[in-house]
This record gives C-alpha cells, sequence and structure tokens, in this order.
C-alpha cells in the first residue's frame, strides 16, 4: 500500500458504471458529430453577419437588400439544424467526460444556464427580423437594430461554450476561479474565440458561394443589377480572406494553449491540417481567377479539401483534451478504486469509529422508541408532537389504544402537525414499543 | 460530493429545473406531440372541401397554416432550447443522477435524437413549404403526407423520452440487471404512454381552438365550421384522456410498492394522490364542456374564455408530472440513488467515516470547535443543498419552525435527533450519509442559519475550495 497526496487539484472519484459503448466507438461519434454541429453554428453566425452588412450597404442600393434577405432564409433552418446537432456532441461529452463537463458546467453555472434563454430570444428576434422585413420597410434602423441585437447575442454566446470546454480541461483551476468570468480570462479562450468567429466567416463565404451558384438559384426577378457570378466572386473572396487570416489566428491559438497537453503527434497532425489549409488557399485563388467555372470541378475538389481540414483540425482538438487530462484521468481512477475498496470494508463494518462506554440497550423497545418516536417526541417538552411524560400520562392503562394509535394515528391537536402513522411495525414491534413508552420515568 | 455543487439559494434548484422542464412538457405536448396532427387534419380537411368548395378549402388551409406557424416559430425557439435546457439545468441540479442515467439510457438517447433530428426536417419542409404546396393537387398530397410524417416523428420523440421518465420513478429489475433494456420496460411506461399520448392531442385542440377563435374574423364565412371541428376534436379526445389518467393513477402506488421502504400511506402522498382525483375531474368537466359547446353552438364560443381549458388542460398535466416527482422520492434513481445523488451502496462509508474526508470540493477534513458552523455549510452543501435553500424555497430553516411551530431559537439537540432518523417516519427524505460530528455540525449550521440568516453562495459565485484527499492504493505486487 502506498499514499499519495494530491496537492489542490480536486480528485473527484467517476461514476461507478461503465460507459454504454467502447470508449474509441463513442470518441469517434464525438468528434464526428461534433464537428457537423460546429458547421451549422459557423453557418448561423456567418449567415448573421453578412445578412448585416448587406442590409446595411441596401440601403442604397436595394438588390443588396433583397441579397440579405436571400441569405436571412438561410439562417432559419441553419439555426435549427445547427441545435438539433448539437445535441449528439452534447450526448457524447456528457458520457465521456462527465466529471469533467459538469464540474466546469457547475463552476460557471449562472451563465451557463442563461444560454437556454438567451438563444431561445435571439432565435426569436431572428423570426422577429425575418418576418418584419416588409413592415419594416421604411423603418430600417429598428429592422437593423433587431438584427443587431441578435448578433451579438449570436457573437457572445460562443465564449459561454469555449470557457467551459477550456475550463474543463484543467482542474488544478478549479480551485481558482470564481464565476464565469474569471474562467473566461484563462488563457487561450480568446484565441480560441477568435479563430472561430473567422472560420464561420470561410465556411459561410464558401456554404453561400454555392447556394447562389447553384442551378436552381435564379436572379431573374430578385435583382435588378447583380449577377450572379459578382455574388459568387465575393462570397469566394470572404472565404479566401477568412481562410487566410486563420495563419495568424491559428498558430497564436497554438502558441497560447498550456503546454501540458502539445505533444509530437499532436504536432504533426496540426501540421497535417496547416499543410491541408496551404492547397486550400492555392485552390481558392485558382478558382477566383478562373472566372468562368467558379462552380466547376475545382469548386468540389476544394470543397474536398476543406472537409479534410476541419477533420484534421477536429482530430487535434481532441488530441490536445486527451493528452492534457490524461493524468487526472489516471489518479481519478486511482482513487475510485481505492474508494469502491473502502466501501466494501464499509459493509463489513470495519471502518466503524469505535464506540466509547455503554451501548448495550436493555430495554426491547428504547431502540425502536430511539429510531422511531424521538424523531418528534422529546421527554418532557414539546418538539414536533407532545412530550412523552404528558402522553404517558393519558395512556396510562390503555396499551391497546396507545398500539392503536401509533398504528393509524388521527389527529386530536388542531395546533400540532397530524402524525405520521407507523402500519409497518408488527403487532410485536408495537407492543415493545408501547410498553417502553408507558413504563419509562419520563419526568427525571 | 464529487462535483462542485451548483447552488440557487432563493429559487432552489429544483425549481430551476422544473421552470425550464414544464414549460418544455407544455410545448413539446400542446404545440408538436398534438398539435401537428391537428394541424395535418385540418390542412386535409381543407383539401377535401377543395375540391367541392375551392374558397372554403382555401379558409381551412389557410387557418391549418396560420396554426403551424405559430407552433413553428414556439417550438423551434422556446421548445427546441427548453428541451436542451432540461439538460443543462439536471446537469447543475444532480450531476451525479444525470451523469449515470446517461450511461444507462446513451442508446435510448441517441434513438431519440436520431427521431428528433428527422423531427426538426419535418417541420422545416412542413411550414418552409406549405406556401408553394398550394400551387398543384399533388404537390398538396405530398405535402399532407409531410404533415403526417411530423405527426408519428412527434410522437415517437415523446414515446422514448417516457421510457426515461418512467424508469426513474421504477427502475423494475434495473437494478439488479443494469442494463437499458430492463430499464426501458418498467411497469409505468405503458400507462404513462396512454396518459400522455390523448392529454397531449386535447392540449392541442384547446390551444388550436383558442388561436383560431381570435384569428378567425366574426365575418369570415367559415368561421364557425372550423371552430365546431377543434371542438369536436377536444371532444373525441377527452374521455381517451380520462380513461388514460385513471389507468396511470391506478398504476401509480402498485409500481410504488416496489420503491418505496414502507409501502404507501404517508399523508403527504394521500394528500396528493387525492388532489389528483379531483383536478381530474374539474379538467374533464372543463374539456366537456367546452368540447359540447362547441360542437353544438361554436357561435357562442366565449372568445376571451377560452383561455381557461388551456390552463385547466396545463394543470391537468402539471399535476401529474409533479406527482411524478414526489413519488420517486427519497430516491432520484429508484433504490440506486438518493436524491441527495449520493448511492444506496456508498452509504455505510460515509456514515462510518464521515462524508466531508471524502470530497474534494471543501477545505475541512476534521470538524472542531472553530470550523463547525463552516463545517455544517459544506455538509450542508452535500447532504441538503439539492432540495433545499437556507431561506429561499423549501428553506430549512422554514421546515423545522414550521414543524416545531415555533419561531423560538431552533434546539441543535432535537434537530439532531430528528435529522438522524427522519427517514423512518418521513418516507420522502433520504437517511442522513453522514457521521454524528457532521450531524453535530449541521444541526450548528441550522441554528446559527436561523439566528444570522446569510445567504448561501453556490460556486458559481464564490467558486470551490479544495483539498487533498489521502487514500491508500492497493499495489497487489508490493
Amino acid at each position: 500500500m502506498i499514499s499519495a497526496f494530491i496537492n489542490q487539484i480536486p480528485v473527484p472519484k467517476d461514476i461507478p458504471l461503465p460507459l454504454p459503448m467502447p470508449e474509441w466507438v463513442l470518441i469517434v461519434v464525438l468528434v464526428f458529430s461534433f464537428l457537423v454541429h460546429i458547421l451549422f453554428i459557423n453557418l448561423m453566425i456567418g449567415s448573421s453577419i453578412l445578412t448585416f452588412w448587406y442590409e446595411i450597404r441596401g440601403k442604397k442600393n436595394n438588390d443588396f437588400d433583397r441579397l440579405a434577405r436571400e441569405i436571412a432564409a438561410t439562417i432559419t433552418v441553419n439555426k435549427s439544424l445547427a441545435v438539433v446537432f448539437g445535441v449528439a456532441p452534447l450526448l457524447s461529452i456528457n458520457v465521456l467526460y462527465t466529471l469533467y463537463f459538469y464540474s466546469a458546467n457547475a463552476l460557471t453555472g449562472n451563465i451557463w444556464i442563461s444560454i437556454v434563454p438567451w438563444v431561445a430570444v435571439s432565435f426569436l428576434l431572428f423570426y422577429l427580423h425575418k418576418y418584419s422585413w416588409d413592415r419594416l420597410s421604411d423603418n430600417k434602423p429598428l429592422h437593423l437594430s433587431i438584427l443587431g441585437v441578435g448578433i451579438l447575442s449570436f457573437l457572445f454566446i460562443p465564449f459561454i461554450f469555449l470557457t467551459n470546454i477550456n475550463l474543463m480541461l484543467f482542474p488544478e483551476k478549479w480551485g481558482e476561479i470564481n464565476g464565469f468570468f474569471e474562467a473566461m480570462t484563462l488563457p487561450n479562450v480568446f484565441p480560441r474565440y477568435f479563430h472561430f468567429i473567422t472560420a464561420s466567416m470561410a465556411i459561410t463565404g464558401f456554404f453561400l458561394a454555392w447556394w447562389f451558384g447553384r442551378k436552381q438559384f435564379k436572379t431573374e426577378g430578385v435583382f435588378n443589377n447583380l449577377s450572379k457570378n459578382w455574388i459568387r466572386k465575393q462570397m469566394l473572396n470572404l472565404a479566401l480572406i477568412a481562410t487566410g487570416m486563420q495563419f495568424i489566428f491559428g498558430p497564436l491559438l497554438f502558441l497560447t494553449l498550456p503546454s501540458q497537453g502539445i505533444t509530437w503527434t499532436l504536432f504533426w497532425v496540426i501540421m497535417g491540417g496547416v499543410t491541408i489549409a496551404i492547397i486550400v488557399m492555392v485552390q481558392l485563388w485558382k478558382l477566383l481567377n478562373d472566372e468562368g467555372h467558379l462552380l466547376g470541378k475545382r469548386f468540389f475538389i476544394v470543397a474536398g479539401m476543406f472537409v479534410l481540414l476541419v477533420a484534421f483540425m477536429g482530430t487535434g482538438r481532441h488530441l490536445y483534451r486527451e493528452s492534457t487530462l490524461q493524468t487526472h484521468k489516471e489518479m481519478m481512477a486511482e482513487r475510485t478504486a481505492a474508494h469502491w475498496e473502502a466501501v466494501r470494508l464499509a459493509h463489513e463494518n470495519l471502518l466503524l469509529p469505535p464506540v466509547d462506554g455503554d451501548v448495550a440497550i436493555a430495554v426491547p423497545g428504547q431502540n425502536l422508541f430511539q429510531t422511531n418516536c424521538a424523531v418528534c417526541h422529546a421527554a418532557n417538552t414539546r418538539l414536533v408532537g407532545p412530550a412523552m411524560a404528558e402522553v404517558a400520562q393519558i395512556y396510562k392503562d390503555n396499551l391497546e389504544g396507545l398500539k392503536k394509535w401509533i398504528k393509524e394515528p388521527g389527529r386530536k391537536r388542531l395546533d400540532y402537525p397530524a402524525m405520521t402513522g407507523f402500519p409497518h411495525l408488527s403487532d410485536q414491534q408495537l407492543t415493545e414499543v408501547s410498553k417502553y413508552l408507558l413504563q419509562e420515568q419520563w419526568n427525571d | 460530493m464529487d462535483f462542485p455543487l451548483f447552488h440557487l439559494d432563493f429559487m432552489g434548484n429544483r425549481m430551476l429545473v422544473a421552470v425550464i422542464a414544464i414549460t418544455h412538457v407544455i410545448i413539446n405536448h400542446a404545440l408538436a406531440v398534438g398539435f401537428a396532427p391537428l394541424v395535418t387534419l385540418l390542412e386535409f380537411r381543407g383539401y377535401l372541401k377543395h375540391k367541392t368548395n375551392p374558397e372554403e378549402g382555401k379558409a381551412w388551409d389557410e387557418m391549418a397554416r396560420k396554426l403551424l406557424f405559430i407552433a413553428f416559430i414556439v417550438t423551434t425557439t422556446a421548445g427546441a432550447l427548453t428541451g436542451v435546457g432540461i439538460w443543462f439545468a439536471a446537469s447543475l441540479a444532480n450531476p451525479a443522477s444525470l451523469g449515470s442515467l446517461i450511461r444507462v439510457f446513451y442508446f435510448a438517447w441517441f434513438t431519440e435524437w436520431i427521431i428528433f433530428v428527422l423531427e426538426v426536417v419535418f417541420i422545416m419542409i412542413y411550414f418552409l413549404t406549405w406556401k408553394k404546396s398550394g400551387e398543384s393537387s399533388l404537390n398538396k398530397k405530398k405535402h399532407i403526407l409531410f404533415g403526417l410524417w411530423l405527426s408519428i416523428f412527434s410522437w415517437l420523440t415523446m414515446a422514448i423520452i417516457v421510457a426515461i421518465l418512467g424508469f426513474m420513478m421504477d427502475p423494475g429489475s434495473w437494478v439488479e440487471k443494469k442494463s437499458l433494456f430492463t430499464g426501458v420496460l418498467n411497469p409505468l411506461y405503458i400507462p404513462q404512454l396512454l396518459f400522455r399520448t390523448p392529454v397531449a392531442m386535447m392540449m392541442a385542440g384547446t390551444v388550436g381552438l383558442m388561436i383560431s377563435a381570435y384569428v378567425l374574423k366574426k365575418n369570415n364565412k367559415w368561421r364557425n365550421e372550423i371552430l365546431r371541428y377543434i371542438s369536436f376534436w377536444i371532444l373525441l379526445w377527452m374521455p381517451v384522456a380520462a380513461a388514460g389518467a385513471f389507468l396511470y393513477y391506478w398504476h401509480i402506488p402498485r409500481a410504488m410498492i416496489g420503491n418505496l421502504p414502507v409501502a404507501l400511506g404517508t399523508q403527504q402522498f394521500q394528500d396528493w394522490y387525492g388532489s389528483l382525483v379531483i383536478v381530474a375531474i374539474v379538467v374533464v368537466a372543463i374539456g366537456f364542456t367546452i368540447g359540447i359547446l362547441g360542437t353544438i353552438a361554436p357561435r357562442r364560443l366565449p372568445k376571451h374564455l377560452l383561455i381557461i381549458p388551456v390552463i385547466a388542460s396545463f394543470l391537468f398535466l402539471g399535476t401529474f408530472e409533479r406527482l411524478r416527482e414526489f413519488i420517486r422520492k427519497p430516491y432520484v434513481i429508484g433504490e440506486y440513488m438518493y436524491a441527495n445523488g449520493i448511492l444506496v451502496e456508498e452509504y455505510p462509508l460515509y456514515q462510518q467515516t464521515g462524508i466531508l474526508m471524502h470530497t474534494p470540493y471543501s477545505a475541512i477534513t476534521e470538524i472542531t470547535e472553530e470550523n463547525k458552523v463552516a463545517a455544517g455549510e459544506a455538509v450542508f452543501t452535500i447532504a441538503c443543498s439539492r432540495c433545499h435553500t437556507t431561506h429561499g424555497i423549501s428553506s430549512v430553516v422554514r421546515k423545522f419552525e414550521r414543524m416545531y411551530a415555533s419561531k423560538e431559537p431552533l434546539n441543535a439537540e432535537a434537530m439532531k435527533t430528528y435529522i438522524k432518523s427522519m427517514h423512518n417516519v418521513r418516507h420522502y427524505m433520504p437517511p442522513f450519509p453522514g457521521n454524528d460530528a457532521e450531524l453535530d455540525a449541521l444541526a450548528e449550521f441550522v441554528a446559527h442559519q436561523q439566528k444570522r440568516p446569510r445567504k448561501l453562495d453556490g460556486p458559481q459565485v464564490k467558486g470551490v475550495d479544495v483539498k487533498e484527499i489521502v487514500y491508500e492504493i492497493n499495489k497487489t505486487d508490493k
């Protein structure tokens, strides 16, 4: 036997139930479903910002107002898919990292739970914005403000998630932070955030280039002057610029990662991602210079590259989490095992504290009295119920009456709460406890 | 114990879960499970009438679309978010319990999720293609089919989640076998489902009737027809709902026998159980009245009073939900985990050695005269704070004052005797999990709180204390 001392790192016990599936299956589900979820979140945030941008420009040129409206229409679907696709990764992270995730949630609880009303209200604002477009067409400041509040919410809510997902990785910080805002200022939250918002713009640009480039999308009757080609080009430009900016935010994120989780495997996975990102940049550039085929074969190659890029980054993210938590997971497993060993000993009554002096209770009924009656009755004073001295007087020669009362009491005193019945006590137990009650000298 | 314990000292954690969960259940039953078939049926009526009288068909179709518009807005915002929110809130209120449930029900929840995805896809298609579907008769037919699919999948999501709820009340043979399947097949499953389905239909009817009465103008030629139809829908489901309620009511005590250490008989439960019958009778009466009135004389339906059946039907469901919560006590997972998040199996250890030395989230291991109140606070947090606050809802100080019927300073000795054996006389309370020194500290803390009320902040505000835990590792090779 060895003793382990842990300094200022909380080591809880794990949940003593097996995982529902092999761990690697759960990890695959987590990483994959999370990426799908974040794709729609990216589209929801990026599109809402673009809607705002084009609606402002629409004040001068009506075509932009219509473009904004077309983009806004995609948010309705994307935001709902974002929520519904969030459930699978939430479920998976809950089951894989129960102790870490829930602890981080509790430490930032007020803000964490505010996600629920907050997202609901932002969604309502987006509906209000969408369905009041015509009615508020001559009151653009109001219409834009509704959207603006919605976007500000969308821009803040990711902070809550990022803060939690970051906090759960560092149990050694759990004892140090007081509330959400302190957790938010832990290193790495802000770099993660900018990395994420920039990715939103890149993904949205790329998605909208496809959306407006589809054959089914007709510009006639929608726009006066905007051409399909112009829109596609704008969107691809956005994708290119945003991807380029990741070469600033990406390294920033990597350099601010607390070093305890960085391994060579992680480094090479990230480098693999970076290599693909460079290819994506080159291909996007070529695509932009290839006026005639903005949605041709090359477009789909880039799309494939994007998927690969995201897969690399998603894997890297998971590797970092695992290696950061590895030591702590081992400590937790050790402690859990030690705990259940102690539970086993306790079941054999081996851990009882030494008992001092007279323990034997000779009078039958006294034990029953202690565990049942004494809860509410004292010898000479009123507790929940009346004093025993008083009761013993009332039932002095009436053992059967007392037994009957204990079994199924009624209510005699209106200034007292009604007594609980004891129908589960056997007749012998009732006799014992009643005899004890009547024979005991309560006035001593 | 093993988590920093989020705590709301005014509203209490339970109330937080309750508010979110009840909002969700009401939206889910009234505006999704029951609403989807109602809207689809109205649209179908419109489609049939369109053949003989296009104008009338259009009026029905338009009303159905407006109803769906409201359901769409509400379900995809507050409905969806409160659904996820139950999870958020429950994991804050009782992380140990939710963490365990997820391990058992991962597949059920995963299946639920897939169906949920389909439900969202269907409501998107159904709502967003409605206007286009009017272009041809074929499109309309396809569109109605989507309504049907939406109805089926809305119902399925409910059918799965009810299994989990039923399990929490009565795990049946799960405690021995610990498998998903035995958990799902618990004895309360079918009665609950048979109760919820017609109640959802009825709730949807009352909400649909109220909205239609406001939306349809008095001069709309088809107003009475439509209102009559929805009233008839309520009337049709009313007896089924009443029968379902009775079936559920009849099954509860039988399922409880295995659940409570002492069968039935607590007055608190009797009171609840009794009040159910009254609520059921009143609500069924209101439902019948409005259903019959609307079917016979829709013109006479009092528009502004139509909120009454809506509220009544919500109450109907709410009372049963409350009861469901009540009868699972003292457990949060029947016979496996107590409401305080501590496993039944771990009790002997904690009662013999105390709880504080086992939690990393309190600085205290040894209780001394100096740290007694602080230790009491830590014990309160672990053993009581999942359900009780200091001075807010379900306040521990008020509970004792009411029990002793006095505002006098609380007697720590009396409280100790009470807490030590309370589970014998208050069957909904779990046994006290700690040792005698901790019991002493807890009583001291409660008495202190009465004398000098001080809000107990949760870790989300004041952070959490962390201590090193000394534990022994068995090394067989040593």
